[in-house]
């Protein structure tokens, strides 16, 4: 049989379709992740939306895996919730098992490998891993919806992902200028750039703002900051 | 012993040639051997009183529970082997769940019974299993009803009752009960009773400690099985406890 | 030409995956591809809600939260069912309002009622706390999401979880979250601004937070197409949860003066 819809959709009567359940939401929220040389930071925004609504201003985005690993994860929500408490669970069955916690890069592998596994029906989030390496080296991971993985220094996601990572590029990256010597970021600066960078997203961003909380991890521990953005 | 039985004791699938199923017998014998259990039903709702012997020391007050809530107005007293006891109570939890979630209303006692009594009996025809070692009592009070009760022995028969005790002691708690005007007393009234006619059958020479389980299903708990409150319990073991040293104490004057 | 098949409408190449040359469906989106078939052998669920309920507010306050919502049944837009409660207590520590498809709140009014019961039944006195429902009910929500078969329905978990209000939402994707005030479907737009406007003027006490709450289901009443002057509004607290009988909110259009009906 030919179809109207699908073999002369030039055809198609407009406005007439079947309401069909839609299992994603985009429930927006950025995140952005610093890695320095024994240091890492990760910050994300606390707004839960929808569309045009709000959920909640008060939403933490970031997951204590483990006292050298944290998880930012934004995109759909509900996604968000599944797959964080899969991975803690994950993260205990592994410390049972070999009495310490997971490195931060057998996380890495680890989350991929789960994405990958819901690859035709993705878990619809974009991660960015923080913390620090085996070699106590700060290390970011982002990830794609269903599994893709880099290792980087800096990396922006989430809704105002696009729009984030080409500042990060140039401010940390040091793309993009003349006569500049590349030097390791202390952790100040990643801390004041990771602050503006937010304060730039809630400006263009509908789905960023509220507040941001910051996790800074180091070899002592992890630390928590928050720090507010603009609520319109 | 092996005489007992003759060869014919050995599944519940056969009959003895005088028409007897012997497992079914000696899972009565298993009954026997539990504290005793008593059921009154009076006018307005049902009490249960259980003495459960305490075989060790070492164990917890409150242990090994025999009254269980089989859903918010049925509640089961059970007498004999607690473990096969508790999976009786797990068959008639979800048949009244399933009752529930078909009719969207609470069992009817009468239902639920059959139901169980049924399962009960699966037990007494097939070779590969062998019967429940427990009897259960099973109470309800509802406004369309009233006061319900069943007695549920191994073989599967169950019958309705105004008063009635298994375990050790059932033929004196039996004569005890007897003497009540049931039909006229309240669950209050009856709580004393069921209380003081446990103490009253608990033999102290043979089983050192127990602990007596209160509950009751009545109008006044408006159709929910209950443990009975602390406060009333205690009056009621105290009531017990005074009543039977009257009891020794005029023997005593007698003699 | 039958050794030719069917030329105009040829196999796909695999199916549950992507299709060379055009963009990847997901399972979940409109999932016709190019062939004209569907990429993913879904089961056909139900894809929308018969009987449907309209917004839910939940509010915090200094002791507790309050939930109301209204008793309308819409069939589509015929306003059918006039009696359809949905303030539920689920025990003395909680309150569960719940607003989209009516039947698939009352399949799962009946799962968590049995629930109870069985709670009830273990007699150890411990209670189903309202953190612990809202998860469930995360999970079951998720999980029929999941199967392409949705439980068609916006919860409000309410309660007093160690002895601090608690408040939280799950939709039916099973997206869930915390907030001081709740308002789902057409009260998101209307009743969430008044609700966080008096929220951010101070804490409220019992009797300000009912009152707030019965002005945004007036608010809602004048606006919302799907909403009835009939409501329930249910309390929990520590002392426990109650659950008001319906009341009648009282309406007065002369405050519409400034239209003109032509």
């Amino acid at each position: 049989m030919l179809s109207v819809n699908s073999n002369f959709p030039e055809y198609a009567v407009p406005g007439a379709k079947q309401l069909r359940f839609e299992p994603y939401a985009d429930n927006g929220g950025s995140v952005v992740a610093i890695a320095g040389e024994d240091y890492a930071v990760i910050g994300a925004d606390t707004r839960l939306s929808t569309g045009f609504s709000i959920y909640t201003r008060e939403q933490k985005k970031l997951f204590k895996l483990s006292d050298r690993t944290v998880l930012g994860a934004t995109g759909c929500w509900c996604d968000t919730l599944t797959l964080t408490r899969l991975l803690q669970a994950r993260m205990q069955m592994y410390e049972h098992e070999h009495n310490k916690a997971m490195s931060t890069p057998a996380v890495a592998q680890m989350l991929s490998t789960m994405l990958y596994y819901k690859r035709f029906f993705p878990y619809y989030i974009s991660n960015i891993l923080a913390g620090l390496d085996a070699d106590g080296k700060g290390c970011v991971y982002s990830y794609d919806p269903i599994g893709h993985c880099e290792r980087s220094n800096y990396r922006a996601g989430g809704s105002a992902g696009a729009q984030l990572q080409p500042l990060l590029d140039n401010q940390i990256g040091l793309k993009n200028m003349q006569n500049v010597t590349e030097a390791p970021v202390p952790k100040d600066k990643a801390l004041a750039l990771l602050k503006d960078v937010f304060i730039s997203a809630a400006e263009r961003d509908i789905y960023t703002g509220d507040c941001i909380y910051i996790l800074v991890i180091t070899a002592s521990g992890i630390q928590e900051e928050k720090f507010e953005l603009r609520k319109d | 012993m092996s005489s007992i039985g003759t060869g014919y004791d050995l599944s519940a699938s056969q009959f003895s040639p005088d028409g007897r199923v012997f497992q079914v017998e000696y899972a009565a014998k298993a009954v026997e051997n539990s504290g005793t259990v008593i059921g009154l039903r009076g006018k307005d709702g049902v009490v249960f009183a259980v003495e459960k012997l305490v075989t060790s020391k070492l164990y917890e007050p409150g242990a090994n529970k025999r009254i269980f809530h089989v859903d918010e107005h049925v509640g089961m007293a059970v007498a004999g082997l607690i473990s096969d006891a508790r999976q009786m109570v797990e068959t008639a939890r979800s048949e009244a769940s399933n009752y529930r979630s078909q009719y969207g209303i609470p069992v009817p006692l009468k239902y639920l019974n059959e139901r169980v009594s049924m399962y009960m009996h699966a037990y007494t025809l097939y070779s590969a299993v062998r019967p429940y070692g427990c009897s259960v009592v099973m109470g309800s009070w509802s406004e369309h009803d009233g006061p319900q009760m069943f007695m549920l022995d191994p073989s599967g028969v169950s019958f309705s009752y105004f008063g009635c005790a298994v375990g050790k002691a059932k033929q004196a708690a039996k004569t005890e009960i007897e003497k009540l005007k049931l039909a006229d007393m309240t669950v209050k009234e009856l709580v004393k009773e069921a209380a003081r006619i446990i103490y009253l059958v608990h033999d102290e020479l043979k089983d050192k400690q127990f602990e007596l389980e209160l509950s009751w299903v009545s109008k006044d708990t408006k159709g929910r099985h209950q443990l009975v409150p602390r406060d009333v319990a205690a009056e009621a073991e105290n009531h017990a406890k005074q009543s039977l040293a009257d009891i020794e104490d005029s023997d005593e004057g007698e003699m | 030409m039958a050794f030719m098949g069917d030329v105009l409408n040829p196999l796909p190449l695999w199916q549950n995956g992507p299709t060379p040359g055009s963009f990847y469906n997901f399972p979940g989106n409109a999932s016709l591809g190019p062939v004209g078939r569907t990429v993913q052998d879904f089961k056909a669920h139900s894809a929308n809600p018969i009987t449907t309920t309209t917004t839910v507010i939940g509010l915090k306050f200094d002791k507790g939260c309050v939930i109301a919502a209204d008793t309308l049944g819409s069939y589509g837009s015929l306003a059918r069912f006039r009696d359809c409660p949905r303030v539920l207590k689920v025990n003395d520590l909680i309150l569960l309002g719940s607003g989209g498809d009516y039947a698939d709140y009352q399949y799962l009014k009946d799962i968590i009622e049995q629930k109870i019961i069985d709670e009830q039944c273990i007699g150890d006195g411990l209670q189903l706390k309202p953190k612990s429902l809202h998860c469930w009910l995360t999970r079951v929500l998720y999980n029929k999401r999941s199967k392409m078969d949705p439980l068609w329905n916006n919860y409000v978990v309410a309660g007093i979880q160690d002895g601090e209000p608690f408040l939280g939402a799950v939709d039916k994707l099973g997206t869930a979250y915390e907030d001081a005030t709740i308002a789902t479907g057409m009260g998101a737009y209307m009743a969430t601004p008044l609700l966080r406007d008096a929220l951010e003027k101070g804490p409220l006490d019992e009797e300000s937070a009912k009152a707030l709450v019965r002005k945004c289901m007036e608010v809602l009443f004048y606006r919302d197409a799907r909403s009835f002057p009939r409501y329930q509004l249910g309390v929990v607290t520590a002392d426990g949860v109650i659950v008001e009988e319906p009341v009648e909110l009282k309406h007065d259009w002369t405050l519409a003066h400034m239209i003109q009906m032509k």
